[in-house]
């Protein structure tokens, strides 16, 4: 990855709540068309390096950079707007919506014309098929884009939120959890739908406790320990026992 | 248990295909309804010659149609999974308000009318404010707006009823003739009404926000989509019905009654639900409320043209709206 500029980045990342610094300096980098892993252990500031990431809250201190320039995002739809994409671990779908619907929420399409601009009509033919298309793409298969999300198992329900993040994600995916709240086989689903989404050029961050699924996927490891990122390892240069002795202290690296 | 393979597949695809049965026959619409109103008017129709005549179906038409009116509001508010039970006072508090400015302070009708609407709206905008705002539950907000509204009607009336509005306020009284049959406007409006609120919740954005917000209220959030703001639209177009409900009162009755909607909170619920609406949000139809309200209105109008005492009606209804929640509550126990 040297030589690349990374995509998404910051720097010294404080944040802190009353008297529990959750960020004490935090730094973050990602690179292009990589799938980063974010692990650490239970407080170690992971969640809120993510929210702080994805708009949701804001750091103290330090700065985040997309592409080069910094970013003050005020809240999700701001870090939306920028292109960045967030998919959560408890299938946040509606339920009784249909699938196209789902990918379309709050991007909904009108119909040109005089249905689209005065009966503000929406053009749902067309988010049919631009569903569909999104779906194949990631090599989602599904019957019909016509029945509600809560027909398919929770893997397919998981694939629908994956595929509206990689609709419209264009410069980044943030993944938190997402196989958390699904069996052995859709987990396995939704990993390799992670892998195609890489494999579309998008870059992923990816939140997860499993270590096995990080070591599989990640092409880098960011380890988090007490506010702080103490460690960049890859699944090639350490051993998951490794990773696991850092993220808990047994273990001391120096930060490149 | 040792059941051998393809037997326990096939009932599992059998499963797989009532489950998709079931998705389907929502998407078309409400079906048990219809049925229920079907068979009600079958049953009517055998008991009784009169019913089927078309004056008789035009007063059903009447008789429901505050109460239709005031639960496509409520149809709204509860597929966000809310629930309005000011809507009785606040459309009684629009009555007083276009009556009394148009009869005892010279306010033009029109303006009036505008004006009781507008107060309606108000409450409504209250309401909204209060559920996102302060994140209070939809049914405390509104039993405080209901006794606001009830208080203010019977202080601005002075407990009289006024009388002799304007001639337009009344204008959705007037009726015109269909092949013998007298038909009001007010119900050519309150249908005009239903069909509105179809196109809209079935083919804007906003309609498919106001389902999803029911739906699931953090995944719609977390989709970009403003949910108060939209919360506070749903409980304020609710406001802005019922004061059309207040107008249509006001035309059928020609007065502005302090004691009018006493009950009407709680007709428009069991009409909504009737109506196979979900109290849980994100599942309805405004097609269901109309059969819903029609089926209130079919019981009662029948039971009366063959003798049953009115208290019949309302121990009928109570089981009907049990039966319909029961429904609803296994229903979505199956989805879980």
């Amino acid at each position: 990855m040297n030589g690349a500029e990374p995509v998404f980045a910051a720097r010294g990342l404080v944040k802190r709540f009353g008297h529990v610094t959750a960020l004490d300096g935090a730094d973050f980098e990602l690179y292009p068309g990589e799938i980063l892993a974010v692990i650490g252990d239970n407080g170690a500031g992971k969640s809120t390096l993510i929210k702080a990431l994805s708009g949701a809250l804001q750091p103290d201190e330090g700065e985040i950079r997309l592409d080069g320039e910094p970013v003050h995002f005020r809240s999700p739809l701001d870090a939306r707007r920028a292109g960045i994409e967030t998919v959560y671990q408890d299938l946040a779908v509606a339920p009784a919506l249909d699938i196209a619907s789902n990918l379309f929420l709050g991007r909904e399409v009108r119909r040109g014309g005089l249905q689209g601009r005065a009966l503000r009509m929406l053009d749902k033919r067309h988010m049919r098929r631009e569903a569909g298309r999104y779906l194949s793409e990631l090599k989602i298969g599904i019957q019909s884009l016509r029945q509600p999300v809560e027909n398919l198992s929770g893997g397919q329900r998981q694939g629908v939120a994956v595929a509206r993040a990689a609709a419209w994600g264009r410069r980044l995916v943030i993944m938190d959890e997402p196989t958390a709240a699904l069996g052995v086989k859709e987990t396995g689903q939704v990993l390799e739908l992670i892998k195609r989404v890489r494999e579309r050029g998008l870059p992923v961050i990816l939140i997860s406790h499993d270590m096995p699924h990080v070591f599989e996927l990640a092409d880098r490891i960011h380890i988090m320990r007490l506010g702080r990122r103490v460690a960049v390892v890859t699944p090639q240069s350490h051993t998951m026992s490794e990773a696991v002795a850092i993220m808990t202290g047994a273990t001391t690296l120096e930060v490149a | 248990m040792d059941i051998p393979t393809p037997v326990r597949s096939a009932s599992r695809s059998m499963a797989a295909g009532l489950a998709r049965a079931a998705g389907r026959v929502s998407a078309i619409g409400p079906i048990g309804p219809l049925f229920a109103l079907g068979l009600a008017m079958a049953f009517f129709a055998v008991k009784s010659h009169q019913f089927l005549q078309g004056q008789n179906l035009s007063l059903v038409l009447q008789q429901v149609m505050e109460v239709a009116v005031l639960a496509i509001g409520q149809t709204i508010v509860i597929l966000t999974a809310g629930i309005d039970l000011s809507c009785g006072a606040v459309m009684a508090f629009g009555t007083i308000v276009m009556t009394k400015l148009a009869t005892s302070s010279g306010v033009p009708a029109i303006p009036a009318i505008l004006l009781g609407i507008g107060v309606c709206a108000g409450f409504g905008v209250l309401n909204g404010a209060l559920v996102t705002k302060i994140r209070l539950p939809a049914f405390i907000v509104t039993l405080g707006t209901l006794n606001i509204a009830f208080a203010l009607v019977h202080i601005y009336s002075r407990e009289e009823t006024i009388a002799n509005p304007p001639s337009a306020m009344t204008y959705f009284g007037r009726t015109f003739a269909v092949g013998g049959t007298n038909i009001t406007y007010g119900v050519i409006l309150m249908l005009a009404l239903f069909a509105l609120v179809w196109f809209v919740l079935t083919q804007t954005a906003w309609g498919s926000h106001v389902y999803s917000v029911g739906n699931n209220q953090e995944a719609t959030r977390l989709a970009g989509i403003r949910t108060d703001r939209l919360l506070i639209s749903v409980y304020a177009i609710a406001g802005v019905i019922y004061g059309i409900a207040g107008l249509l009162l006001v035309a059928r009755t020609e007065v502005g009654d302090p004691n009018a909607g006493q009950t009407d909170n709680l007709d428009s619920i069991t009409a909504v639900v009737l109506g196979g609406t979900s109290l849980f949000g994100g599942r309805g139809t405004v097609v269901g409320t109309l059969i819903g309200a029609l089926i209130v209105g079919v019981f009662r109008n029948g039971l009366q043209l063959i003798g049953v005492a009115s208290i019949y009606q309302i121990l009928i209804t109570g089981i009907l709206v049990i039966l319909a929640v029961s429904i609803d509550q296994l229903t979505h126990r199956g989805r879980q």
